[in-house]
């Protein structure tokens, strides 16, 4: 079996796992100020993912140790070399995970603003940061040999190209079309309404944003694999958007999931199949001999990785049956009547 | 080393040392009282099923409020420890990920999604859960904070004693081969029983200063008693299984990292039997020139480190020319005052307030909680004693590492990330110095409230024993 690839896709896995999960929470988080009109609205907004998002983004930091793990060489590289964008990504990540349990410690409107703008400033800017890595990523990063690995000799400036500019807009539309959806299955009467028209904008602006910026990856790397995932990417996107106007909360829901873990996938899908990889982080610039950090050359020993499938075998399944557990003891809607009972 | 990271022009090394050693003590100043809040929380809620006493209800409440206030900032600075691996130490991290990387991916796998996952069911699941079940969540948080602590203490023990891996010349790593003798290592077996009973001390003297708080002013005198009794054992019983299991870590470490020890005595040359003494207290510089004044009891360095009052203690001298024999002329020899200071004021806080509680025992017994101002305030003030005790203690055991980021495998200078600016370190360390500062206030404010306004009312519970409405709601 070859086990660095079936970790590439055990992490793929868990990325996508993130942000389908952590995405909503992100939507969810920027949602605030455009359906939040009330106290009690913005309370039911927060309490809809009050009980999961850190169960939530506990995905990422799981994906982070398994790639550390893993691909030693990949987190290397890509930690130190997105240096600046991680700084604020934490600094936003921080900012988001304090606000849900302090917001709440006092009775004070101006101290409940600051709050939610630090939930906004931390849905919004992972989200966009995210995107932009990642698009970066799947096209290559301008890179240098490094003591058997490589290192990233851009800068902050490099990573925000159009390609990855366009990748990070696309994450933050299609976070917030998510998030609305969710909102709207998890609350009732006017705030729902609310949430439909904005998932609808929403949906509206991520099809627009997604065409283009699948269009553009699979231009890049025009394998079967690359074109089908975001063929269908784009038709999940569509399909939210027209399952959302018929209020269809569920399916609108699973599909926008869907176009998550798609556009994801494809990019994941991109590394995979690019020539002369299966690659975790291409060279944008390959000279010579050096192309950049293949799944072979960035992966650890085949100790490491039969030792670390062992555990993700055993665990992997108990987290989602437990995970799962959580979303159906919490599955009822948020309503007025329920955040009002305190305070 | 240079101890002020401006005397260095924006130096990388410096500055990322810096980082890591103020993100990480700040860090670490929640998780112990996670660590030993979640029993004690737990022992709460499970005193009020089997008596039913309200009043037991109410504490862990009350406790479990002061515990989520210190469990969200432990979450969200937790993060930034996994990232600055990669961001600032990416040499490190090809280094040693193969290996390094493997109890991190476990701590995640099995620790953090399980910590996650049941603080939300026991913050959230209140009325929604049997009470059984519901009690079941938080002993489920506990295994969770426990695992972490063990998987994380799995990676520390691996830079302290390095066990299971080889060298792959061809790929320039250290690569994983018994992945059982990095989770046996004898460091890790030692400081994670340490670890956790000095996090119940440390958890323990909280609950003693907050009910000491109110038993000063003579409100909710029933509640207060029982939790400040459950406090002092807390700490009594943690402080005994500390010192012991320290007892423990010193032997480990002798064997692994002699260096440490002499350098945590300021002792030069070796010396064995009355020679090999432990000085309480030294005046002057403790670099071994100038000793102006020092109070020591003779034989009980080697006690301490061989269970041998005869036993012999290697010098830092002879150490520095055994390394140079190995690896090289270099100075092996860790930052002098910080590791003599440190480790004396680690065993000498752990002592002080394990004293206070027994008097304090003593002073409370059989509900006598009419007591002089002082007495309150004493058990007040003594709150932060155990925590600074661990603060000083993983400052001791970090510094005491040094030169080495792996022992006698990898220099701290040559793990940090070759692609990475002094600008740009310097950014990141003020970005994070400010935020935490923010934090740190707003936390100590919050949890100061939380602790002053008292246990809330118990919630009105229906007839299967759940609260008839959510306890929390954010």
């Amino acid at each position: 079996m070859d086990l660095p690839l079936i970790w590439f896709l055990v992490i793929g896995f868990m990325f996508v796992m993130y942000f389908v999960l952590d995405g909503f929470d992100f939507g969810v988080g920027m949602s605030l100020p455009i359906l939040g009109r009330s106290e009690t609205d913005r309370r039911r907004i927060i309490n809809a993912i009050g009980p999961v998002w850190d169960l939530n983004e506990t995905w990422l930091i799981v994906a982070g140790a398994s790639l550390f793990a893993a691909f030693p060489e990949w987190y290397a590289t890509m930690f130190s070399g997105f240096f600046l964008a991680l700084l604020v990504l934490l600094l936003g990540l921080i900012a988001r995970a304090v606000s849900f349990e302090f917001r709440h410690q006092r009775d004070s409107a101006r101290w409940r603003a600051g709050w939610d703008a630090c939930i906004v400033a931390g849905s919004v800017i992972p989200a966009l940061l995210w995107g932009i890595a990642f698009a970066n990523v799947a096209q290559g990063v301008p890179m240098e040999p490094h003591q058997g690995g490589a290192l990233v000799t851009g800068s902050l400036l490099t990573l925000l190209n159009p390609y990855g500019l366009l990748g990070g807009l696309t994450m933050l539309a299609l976070c917030l079309a998510h998030g609305a959806i969710f909102l709207s299955l998890k609350t009732d009467g006017d705030l729902k309404a609310r949430a439909h028209r904005l998932a609808d904008r929403a949906l509206l602006t991520t099809t627009g944003l997604a065409v283009v910026f699948l269009l553009w990856t699979v231009i890049q790397n025009p394998a079967p694999l690359v074109i089908v995932l975001a063929a269908l990417a784009a038709i999940t996107c569509l399909a939210a958007w027209m399952l959302n106007r018929v209020e269809r909360d569920g399916w609108a829901f699973a599909s926008t999931a869907a176009t998550v873990v798609l556009a994801v996938s494809t990019l994941f899908g991109s590394l995979l199949t690019r020539a002369g990889g299966p690659f975790v982080m291409p060279a944008s610039d390959p000279e010579g001999g050096f192309v950049g950090l293949t799944v072979a050359n960035a992966s650890s020993s085949a100790y490491t990785l039969e030792v670390m499938s062992w555990a993700a075998l055993v665990c992997l399944p108990l987290v989602l049956a437990y995970q799962a557990w959580t979303y159906w003891v919490f599955r009822r809607r948020v309503t007025a009547a329920a955040v009002e009972v305190l305070h | 080393m240079p101890i002020v990271p401006l005397a260095q022009e924006l130096d990388p090394l410096v500055l990322s040392q810096w980082q890591f050693g103020l993100t990480t003590i700040y860090h670490f100043l929640f998780v112990p009282i996670t660590l030993g809040m979640v029993w004690l929380t737990a022992g709460f809620q499970t005193a009020w099923l089997r008596t039913g006493n309200v009043d037991h209800l109410r504490l862990t409440h009350f406790f479990g409020k002061l515990f989520l206030i210190n469990f969200a900032i432990g979450v969200a600075t937790g993060i930034v420890q996994e990232f600055q691996f990669g961001m600032n130490w990416s040499d490190y991290s090809r280094f040693v990920g193969d290996v390094f990387g493997a109890p991190l991916a476990f701590e995640g796998l099995i620790a953090f999604f399980f910590e996650a996952t049941f603080i939300g069911l026991w913050i959230f699941g209140w009325n929604r859960l049997s009470p059984k079940l519901h009690l079941l969540t938080i002993y489920m948080v506990a295994l969770g904070t426990m695992a972490s602590a063990y998987f994380i203490l799995a990676a520390n023990a691996f830079m302290q004693n390095p066990v299971g891996f080889a060298i792959n010349e061809a790929r320039e790593r250290a690569e994983l081969t018994d992945i059982g003798a990095v989770l046996t290592n004898p460091v890790l077996l030692a400081s994670f029983p340490h670890t956790m009973f000095a996090s119940v001390m440390v958890a323990g003297a909280v609950v003693v200063g907050v009910a000491a708080w109110h038993l000063k002013r003579a409100q909710h005198t029933t509640m207060m008693y029982t939790a400040l009794r459950v406090g002092l054992w807390s700490v009594i019983g943690g402080g005994m299984l500390t010192f012991i299991t320290g007892d423990m870590v010193s032997i480990a470490m002798v064997a692994a990292q002699p260096m440490k020890m002499a350098a945590a005595e300021a002792m030069y040359d070796t010396s064995s039997g009355y020679d090999a003494s432990f000085s309480l207290f030294s005046l002057g510089t403790p670099d071994g020139e100038h000793e102006i004044f020092s109070v020591r009891v003779p034989y009980l360095l080697a006690l301490l480190s061989t269970h041998d009052p005869l036993g012999t203690v290697e010098g830092i001298n002879d150490l520095e020319a055994e390394y140079t024999a190995l690896w090289g002329p270099d100075d092996y020899t860790p930052i002098i005052w910080v590791t003599y200071w440190s480790f004396r004021w680690m065993m000498g806080l752990g002592f002080l307030a394990f004293a206070i509680a027994i008097v304090g025992l003593w002073l409370t017994r059989k509900r006598r909680i009419e007591q002089p101002r002082w007495v309150w305030n004493v058990a007040i003030w003594s709150l932060p004693l155990p925590l600074l005790g661990m603060t000083v203690g993983w400052i001791f055991t970090e510094m005491g590492r040094q030169p080495w980021l792996v022992f006698s495998q990898m220099r701290t200078e040559d793990g940090v990330s070759p692609g990475v600016s002094g600008g740009e370190v310097l950014t990141s360390l003020l970005a994070f110095t400010t935020i935490y500062a923010i934090l740190g206030v707003i936390e100590f404010r919050l949890m100061q409230r939380a602790a002053q306004r008292g246990p809330a009312e118990a919630p009105e519970l229906d007839e299967s024993g759940r609260p008839a409405q959510p306890v929390t709601v954010y």
